[in-house]
């Protein structure tokens, strides 16, 4: 210890005076305006005043090139008795159900088998992430050409390679098998999200939680009812809001495929709303039926947040 | 209850071998603990034995059964892990249901050994808690309490106490001890810690790089370490260990550095002295043994730590360093002079090549 005492320190500190912008910026409600600014002045840019536009619209008689009057609930009121509409709020409800069934299915049990050790497990992950990262619509495409009635590729397998069918099938002609058709492109494109996504869940389970079940006798059977599952549902609940949400509101794929028909059957609300909207050029009852998406969002929302969200063993005290 | 027998048991990970044949008795009943440093191999070791991990070569048996292929919720056997391992989204009492739900085990008998072991470990208050809820020492007793429901005939522990404050620690301590003392079940604990393992075993292993170094109690352990690096891992302070050369029937440190010719009685009965004549040899002795004195080895004080019980002086002596514990209050300062006199007969003598014990 050489012994260096602060008497020997030429250095004095001295509190400099401080300019206007120096305090301004020390000012916390100001630095707090200013950092939200850019923010807030996105968010009502981009999200705030188109929905809010559309939500007015909904309440108008707005044609294209024609600027309308209000007309209270008349677009909705006329909506309850189209048959079009019903059709297209049932086939969103069902191909929303069914999709996200199949998705949660297949994607929980993709993530399960990702977690084990797999050989080239990255690159694995890598190619399942392959249909989540093309564009919709290049999707869209493809499945377009393997639907198509005379070009196929399924059908050319089960009728000339296996013999198994005897005509091609017509996948986007018919009502239901166009709707089948749509659900399974949509699964197709939907499972990486969900697989990834619950991957991530899974990593976050401690594996000295398996290998405590594994010493308290649980067969594996029983490691993933009592130790994964309940572990899971936190994460399962938020993708499957996300899951929900995306799925309900799609418009690409089906645009894309079939453009609502064959006879309007396979018109999701998003691409009936967008058809009665911009090519039919009647604005105010496309936003009338955007709009009667918002009660089936909310309800999904709601419904994830209070039931699945947060359970109660992850409340109170913090972690370790 | 039951013995634990482990025979020539090796393992490796890929092509590397992390144990190389252990050989190791635990008697019915016995308090083991495996110690040794990160990556000696000790919780590899008690994970084989608890069958989480394979047994590359060897035979290990529990209650004179061998398990190498049994799997693991057959060994009977319970393991409290590093970090609890407690089920998140179960209750305390879900947790230590689990395995007996699992067994399909009556409600009564559930019933009945959850509320043995809350009242054995004091956990009557928190039963319905969520593990989120407790603090580090009672998930530590949630933890135990898992074990003990299902009357094992081993406990496993794996470093249980390491994430636990000093404070807690010492009494976790008491309270694990205190509980085998209860229960009389066969227990084997890894720490990395030795006085954990002085404290509570009735048998030590000490372990390196994959070889049992030493077994033994406590104390002999503490008072005849096989090699150097027993002598130096148990006991803390460290012993302090000297290089030099026995000669004229004493031990003459090395590298004194103007400090004048030391010579130190050596310990023990003459005749090991006399075989270690012209050896190179490590002297050994612990900090406790050394005494202050009029006449003893001259050396520089550098640092003086008052514990209150006692004082620890770290001093120098040549290029070596020596640090001496003494119960009377030490008035040195740095830089100061100190005679310091060792008690040969609790000193140590080791050969510098093999590092092996020079007596018997």
């Amino acid at each position: 210890m050489s012994g260096v005492t602060s008497a020997e320190l030429p250095w004095n500190p001295r509190r400099a005076e401080r300019g206007w912008l120096a305090r301004l910026l020390d000012s916390k409600p100001f630095l707090i305006a200013i950092c939200l600014f850019p923010a807030v002045g996105l968010l009502l840019t981009f999200l705030t005043y188109p929905l809010g536009l559309g939500i007015w619209l909904a309440f108008t008689d707005t044609h294209i090139g024609r600027g309308g009057v209000f007309v209270g609930f008349e677009n909705f009121e006329s909506l309850w008795y189209d048959r079009v509409f019903w059709s297209a709020v049932f086939y969103t409800v069902f191909y929303t159900a069914v999709a996200t069934v199949l998705k949660f299915g297949l994607g929980l049990w993709l993530a399960l088998l990702l977690n084990e050790k797999v050989p080239f497990k990255s690159l694995i992950r890598a190619i399942i992430l392959m249909p989540w990262i093309v564009p919709t619509v290049l999707s869209a495409i493809t499945f377009w050409w393997i639907y198509d009635a005379q070009f196929s590729i399924i059908s050319y397998v089960l009728v000339d390679v296996l013999g198994w069918k005897d005509s091609y099938i017509d996948f986007l002609g018919t009502p239901w098998h166009a709707r089948w058709s749509l659900i399974a492109a949509n699964v197709w494109r939907g499972i990486p999200f969900v697989a990834i996504s619950l991957l991530a869940g899974l990593q976050t389970i401690s594996p000295s939680l398996y290998e405590a079940a594994l010493l308290d006798g649980a067969s594996p059977w029983q490691r993933f009812t009592k130790i994964t599952f309940p572990l899971l549902l936190p994460i399962l609940a938020v993708v499957l809001t996300f899951s929900v949400l995306f799925t309900f509101t799609d418009f690409q794929l089906v645009y894309a495929i079939t453009r609502g028909g064959p006879i309007n059957s396979t018109h999701l609300m998003a691409t009936l709303a967008f058809q009665r909207g911009i090519p039919g050029g009647q604005l105010g009852e496309g936003a009338a039926i955007a709009v009667s998406m918002i009660p089936f969002l909310l309800f999904a929302t709601l419904f994830s947040y209070f039931a699945l969200a947060r359970r109660k063993w992850q409340q109170g005290g913090s972690d370790e | 209850m039951a013995s634990v027998e482990i025979r020539g048991v090796r393992k490796s990970f890929g092509g590397t071998p992390i144990l190389h044949g252990i050989d190791l008795d635990i008697a019915d009943g016995e308090f083991c603990v495996l110690v040794g440093p990160s990556g000696c191999g000790k919780s590899t070791l008690l994970r084989m034995l608890a069958g989480l991990e394979n047994i590359t070569g060897g035979e290990i048996s529990i209650g004179g059964r061998v398990v190498n292929t049994v799997p693991p919720k057959d060994r009977d056997i319970a393991m409290v892990f590093q970090n609890y391992a407690l089920y998140p989204h179960m209750t305390v009492r879900e947790n230590m249901a689990f395995s007996l739900r699992l067994a399909k085990a009556p409600a009564a008998v559930i019933e009945a050994e959850t509320g043995r072991a809350s009242r054995i470990l004091g956990l009557d208050a928190l039963m319905d808690r969520y593990p989120r809820q407790l603090s580090g020492g009672q998930r530590q007793r949630v933890a135990m309490g898992r074990a003990i429901v299902r009357h094992p005939q081993v406990f496993l522990f794996d470093e249980p106490l390491s994430n636990l404050d000093a404070k807690l620690r010492v009494q976790m301590r008491g309270e694990i001890k205190d509980l085998h003392q209860r229960l009389r079940t066969t227990t084997v604990y890894v720490t990395h810690d030795q006085i954990e393992a002085m404290t509570m075993a009735d048998k030590i292993v000490v372990m390196q790089g994959g070889r049992v170094e030493q077994i033994g109690t406590p104390l002999e352990l503490y008072d005849r370490p096989a090699n150097l690096f027993v002598a130096g891992f148990i006991g803390s302070p460290a012993m302090n260990l000297l290089r030099g050369q026995v000669s004229d029937g004493a031990f003459r440190p090395e590298g004194l550095d103007g400090a004048g010719p030391i010579a130190l009685p050596l310990p023990g009965s003459a005749p090991v002295g006399r075989a270690a004549e012209g050896q190179p040899v490590i002297y050994g002795i612990r900090p406790e043994h050394l005494r202050l004195s009029d006449t003893g080895i001259p050396v520089t004080v550098q640092l003086v730590e008052p514990t209150g019980a006692e004082t620890m002086v770290t001093a120098r002596m040549g290029d070596s360093t020596l640090v001496g514990a003494f119960r009377e209050r030490v008035s040195a300062r740095v830089g100061d002079t100190l005679h310091l006199q060792p008690e040969p007969s609790v000193a140590h003598l080791f050969n510098r090549e093999t590092g092996m014990r020079l007596m018997t």
